[in-house]
């Protein structure tokens, strides 16, 4: 499992839902802007990579299961956006880095098939 | 309310073009099924398939009418649209084949991944289309352990 606190620090990440579980970990890493790759790929309990930043975002992320958002490239969710996320304790994060450097940083700590190394 | 007590159904309407309410059935769908107390496998693969369905008639249809049966054995899911039909069913059905346009795109569809993700979450598929008329789509997902994991 990868913690959001790691995550945010590996990101260099602003933290957009500051009510949601701080606590929260993610088991695997997944990263597309197709939200039908997400919904054919993605595996429950994910962490999301993603450079679109609208309401279908969260309402795949709920359909799926995934259980955190990272937006790239400094992407930023309209507050409707966050708001719906709040209400379905989904941690969304900001980060300013490419989609490329994000996934380079996390790449270390994720092993075949994007599951996080134990 | 069990799932071992009682057949459940329920109509969801669904509008072509309406992108700022996408994903409100398959999200309600989702939240029904959880309350009928089916296991999240199998409450995962029908809220997945609600929403291809869902997405595909705002992309594409004009309207539908999305029927949801959950029944102590399976749930059973009924999408009709009203719309354009697909021409050629079988390259609709091929992974990557898609004919979203580019604002579908930006939002963050079109992978062409949406009918082949709703055919492998499903037990039974069947697709029936008319060029002119419409799209019908009819899906069973077995419950209890019977379906696929
Ligand atoms: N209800 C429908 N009415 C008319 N055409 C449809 C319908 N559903 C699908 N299609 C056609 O079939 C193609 C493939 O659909 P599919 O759901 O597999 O991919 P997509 O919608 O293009 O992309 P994605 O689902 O990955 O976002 C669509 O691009 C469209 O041309
Ligand atoms: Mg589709």
């Amino acid at each position: 499992m990868i913690a959001l606190k790691d995550v945010l620090a590996l990101l260099d990440g602003e933290l957009l839902t500051p009510t949601t579980a701080p606590e929260a970990a993610f088991r695997a890493v997944f990263a597309s802007d197709l939200m039908s790759d997400v919904l054919t790929s993605a595996e429950p309990g994910s962490l999301l990579l993603t450079g679109l930043a609208n309401f279908h975002v969260i309402c795949t992320c709920s359909v799926a299961d995934l259980a955190g958002v990272v937006f790239v490239h400094g992407k930023r969710p309209a507050p409707d956006v966050v708001a719906e996320a709040r209400t379905k304790n989904l941690p969304l994060v900001a980060t300013k880095m490419t989609m490329f450097e994000a996934c380079s940083r996390m790449a270390g700590r994720v092993e075949d098939g994007g599951h996080v190394r134990r | 309310m069990s799932v071992a007590e009682s057949t459940f159904r329920r109509e969801f309407p669904v509008k072509g073009g309406d992108f700022a309410k996408a994903g409100t059935a398959a999200c309600e769908i989702k939240e029904l099924l959880k309350d009928l107390g089916i296991d999240t496998t199998t409450v995962r693969r029908a809220a997945i398939v609600a929403y291809e369905a869902e997405m595909n008639v705002i992309m594409y249809a004009r309207e539908a009418r999305m029927d949801l049966t959950v029944s102590p054995k399976e749930i059973h899911l009924i999408i009709d649209d009203r719309g354009p039909g697909i021409p050629d069913v079988e390259l609709a059905l091929t992974e990557g084949y898609s004919t979203a346009t580019a604002e579908m795109r930006e939002l963050g569809f079109g992978a062409g991944m949406g009918l082949p993700n709703i055919k492998r979450n499903a037990d039974v598929f069947a697709i029936d289309s008319e060029v002119g008329r419409g799209t019908r789509l009819e899906i069973t997902i077995r419950t209890n352990g019977h379906g696929k994991p």
